[in-house]
């Protein structure tokens, strides 16, 4: 292990003097997303908004000695880690990249993770990988990413819940992955903050009837019933069941429970019932979607601001390292996303940095209000809403 | 007092509902079993059957909600049920007689009217799914509760409330009413008879002059009917959704096969089993056994025997248990 260790560290070094050391002319930038495979239309938007933010960063020749960025696409297939591997280590290899953007599924992320970037000591930001199991994966500082994890909505709906003075409630979860995944966080976090949580109760969707979950859950009691769902799946029909036997009159919504359902279907039957899905009031948001216009792509697009951010953090954190290398600039990363610092937003990029060039700090919030919190992961920010007179309405942003 | 507020929150959250679905279940599970005890093959298509002809009732009750008529307190859907019921007995015969006549002609194997079916279910599905969608779509209309959970609290002054939606009280009534002319005509009426005697001995009925492609149509005329109340009715109560309808398939075949394929009475106590064990068996009792028992031995826990991921479970061990020591169903159907 030790030799394979010096013998990557010592090719790391001879690719890094092949484009030169530390201060640069050229900065390579990896690129990993799943061009084909299951997410194959979300991908490419994304890989032009981490190009443009490169593209930026060249034009405005402030990075390092006044280095230009270029972009290496390389194919992760979402779902082959074997593929997504190979695809990795030939970016590092043979392009020779001083970051890499992605992986975006969390199951090839992870295999890169471990595979490649951690004993070729490379610096990955994924803009869309959200799976809890990465926050608690090895990954000895190198591995950040702009998207929360899932395991973060379990922990804001907590928030939410022990704000409006709600102490004990009953929940359902839709029985598949993501279902369990937010019940089971989500209950882990609000028993940590004192609330009781009656009866966690699994449900099928598309199912004929829902009398037996609603009677268990009515059973149970509490002072609202959690619904971790699908809307135009079996969580309507929960709904729909326990609000006609009078077994709760309010609810709350994660993410997979916000529609305009809601509102067509339920409307002031629900009064008092919350939510929250992510969502950003942050300027950004608009700003990338306005971008994306004047240059080709969907701004609007899953993960597109994400994937810009991802871009950026990895060039500003080589600024104000002073170095393309990653062992020195990956401890730079948190500093750039957070606070204190003058706020930087999408296409203000030359802005931070000529202030990090200065010796000043930046605080980027970029696209999608970048706050990294943890083990370098988004916080991720969330919408919370209210259902009043029948109608969805916003209480605030967190 | 505390033992009637134990007796609201079970008819509330246990015989109310069991009922209402117990109706849903016999009815789809009636056709089911007239298929098989007449022309003898498992019918794969009734889900599918049901949603075209709850997708026509749908359209219909559209339609009229549009022109500004309705039943007032009743849904709408109640006058829509007889053209649905036309349009879906158009299609079960067209069917019959573009494939199912095709295999009775080569006195095919069930079996393989069976895999035959499956392939009708595909096909109605799709129909289905092109024509309305496959979302859910809202159909209901009229007063919504016979009584609601807030009502009957203030009416009795109990801690507890009792809700009865109107379809659940509809569901029941049609049910009954179904059930009733369905045994009428079976045994009264001349065609039932024949078709009661085309099912016991094929050879025998053909011998005393009984045209069995009458029985079939008629047969067919009474499933459509069947299927398309049990669909409406269901679309109703819960909401119309063609995959759910095809979800249905399932719980519908455990009733028939329960209370024993080919037998009517049968198909309906299945139906009321498989109901009824789907929503006891995983009915928490905390908070009946708290109003019925001392303070002192109230329940900490649920009481709940199983979680509810298990309720198909318990169906179908019903159904295995049945099918091991009374082959035939609870109530002598044929043999499967």
């Amino acid at each position: 292990m030790k030799k394979l260790l010096t013998a990557t560290a010592a090719t790391a070094l001879l690719t890094g003097a092949a484009f030169a050391d530390g201060h640069a002319k050229e900065v390579k930038l990896g690129i990993i997303y799943g061009f084909t495979g299951p997410i194959e239309s979300l991908t490419p938007p994304m890989a032009d908004a981490a190009e443009l933010a490169m593209k930026e960063v060249t034009d405005s020749g402030l990075l390092l000695d006044s280095a230009t960025v270029s972009a290496v696409r390389a194919d992760s297939t979402c779902i082959d880690s074997g593929a997504a591997t190979a695809a990795a280590e030939r970016l590092i290899t043979s392009d020779g990249v001083d970051g890499i953007v992605g992986g975006d599924c969390s199951g090839v992320t992870g295999a890169i993770l471990s595979n490649v970037a951690l004993p070729n000591g490379m610096v990955m930001i994924s803009p869309s990988a959200t799976s809890p199991a990465l926050s608690t994966a090895e990954d000895n500082g190198l591995f950040f990413r702009t998207a929360p994890s899932d395991a973060r909505q379990g922990q804001v709906m907590t928030d939410v819940l022990m704000e409006q003075g709600v102490k004990e409630v009953a929940l359902t979860y839709t029985n598949n992955d993501y279902g369990k995944g937010l019940a089971d966080s989500f209950q882990q976090a609000f028993e940590a903050a004192g609330g009781t949580v009656t009866i966690a109760a699994a449900h099928e969707d598309g199912k004929a009837d829902y009398s037996a979950e609603v009677g268990a859950l009515a059973a149970a009691g509490g002072e609202k019933l959690v619904i971790a769902g699908y809307v135009d799946q079996g969580g309507s029909g929960i709904m729909r069941a326990a609000l006609d036997s009078g077994a709760f009159d309010t609810f709350h919504f994660p993410d997979g429970m916000y529609g305009a359902k809601l509102e067509d279907d339920f409307g002031s039957e629900i009064d008092g019932s919350t939510g929250q899905l992510p969502g950003t009031d942050s300027p950004g948001a608009a700003t990338i979607q306005a971008m994306g216009e004047a240059n080709g792509f969907d701004g609007t697009s899953s993960f597109v601001g994400e994937s810009y951010d991802a871009a950026a953090l990895i060039m500003l954190a080589m600024q104000a390292a002073n170095s393309k290398a990653p062992a020195d600039y990956a401890a730079k990363v948190m500093d750039v996303a957070n606070e204190p610092g003058e706020k930087i937003y999408p296409g203000e990029l030359a802005k931070a940095l000529q202030i990090l060039k200065d010796g000043g700090d930046v605080d980027y919030v970029g696209a999608t209000a970048v706050e990294l919190i943890g083990p370098g992961e988004s916080a991720g920010n969330y919408r919370q809403y209210e259902i009043k007179d029948g109608k969805i309405t916003t209480v605030k942003f967190r | 007092m505390d033992f009637l507020n134990a007796i609201v929150a079970l008819s509330n959250f246990v015989l109310v509902p069991a009922i209402a679905y117990g109706s849903q279940l016999a009815l789809g599970a009636l056709g089911v079993t007239l298929i098989y005890g007449i022309l003898r093959f498992s019918n794969f298509a009734h889900g599918d059957t049901m949603a075209f002809g709850a997708m026509i009732a749908v359209l219909v009750t559209w339609w009229l909600q549009s022109m500004g008529v309705g039943l007032g307190p009743l849904p709408t859907a109640l006058l829509a049920l007889p053209v649905a019921i036309l349009g879906c007995m158009a299609l079960v015969l067209i069917t019959d007689r573009l494939v199912y006549h095709f295999y009775r002609e080569q006195k095919a194997k069930p079996v393989i009217l069976v895999i035959v079916s499956m392939g009708v279910m595909f096909i109605m599905n799709g129909l289905v799914r092109f024509i309305i969608g496959p979302n859910d779509q809202r159909f209901a209309d009229g007063e919504r509760f016979l009584i609601s959970a807030r009502d009957f609290k203030e009416m009795t002054g109990l801690r507890e409330g009792l809700a009865i939606k109107t379809t659940q009280g509809l569901t029941v009534v049609v049910a009954v009413i179904a059930v009733a002319l369905l045994f009428w005509f079976l045994n009264k009426t001349r065609t039932g008879k024949s078709m009661r005697a085309y099912s016991d001995n094929e050879d025998l009925a053909l011998l005393s002059g009984i045209n069995p492609e009458r029985v079939v149509m008629y047969t067919w005329l009474i499933v459509a009917a069947l299927a398309t109340t049990a669909g409406v009715l269901y679309g109703l109560d819960k909401s119309f959704k063609p995959f759910v309808y095809f979800q249905l398939l399932l719980p519908i075949f455990a009733s028939a096969i329960v209370g024993g394929l080919g037998n009517p009475l049968g198909a309906i106590a299945g139906g009321f089993i498989i109901a009824f064990s789907e929503v006891t068996i995983t009915y928490a009792w905390k908070k009946v056994l708290t109003y019925v028992l001392p303070d002192a031995l109230a329940p900490s826990g649920l009481v709940q025997l199983l979680s509810t991921d298990y309720k198909f479970a318990v169906s179908f061990v019903i159904l295995l248990i049945v099918l091991l020591y009374k082959p035939t169903g609870l109530f002598k159907g044929k043999a499967v």
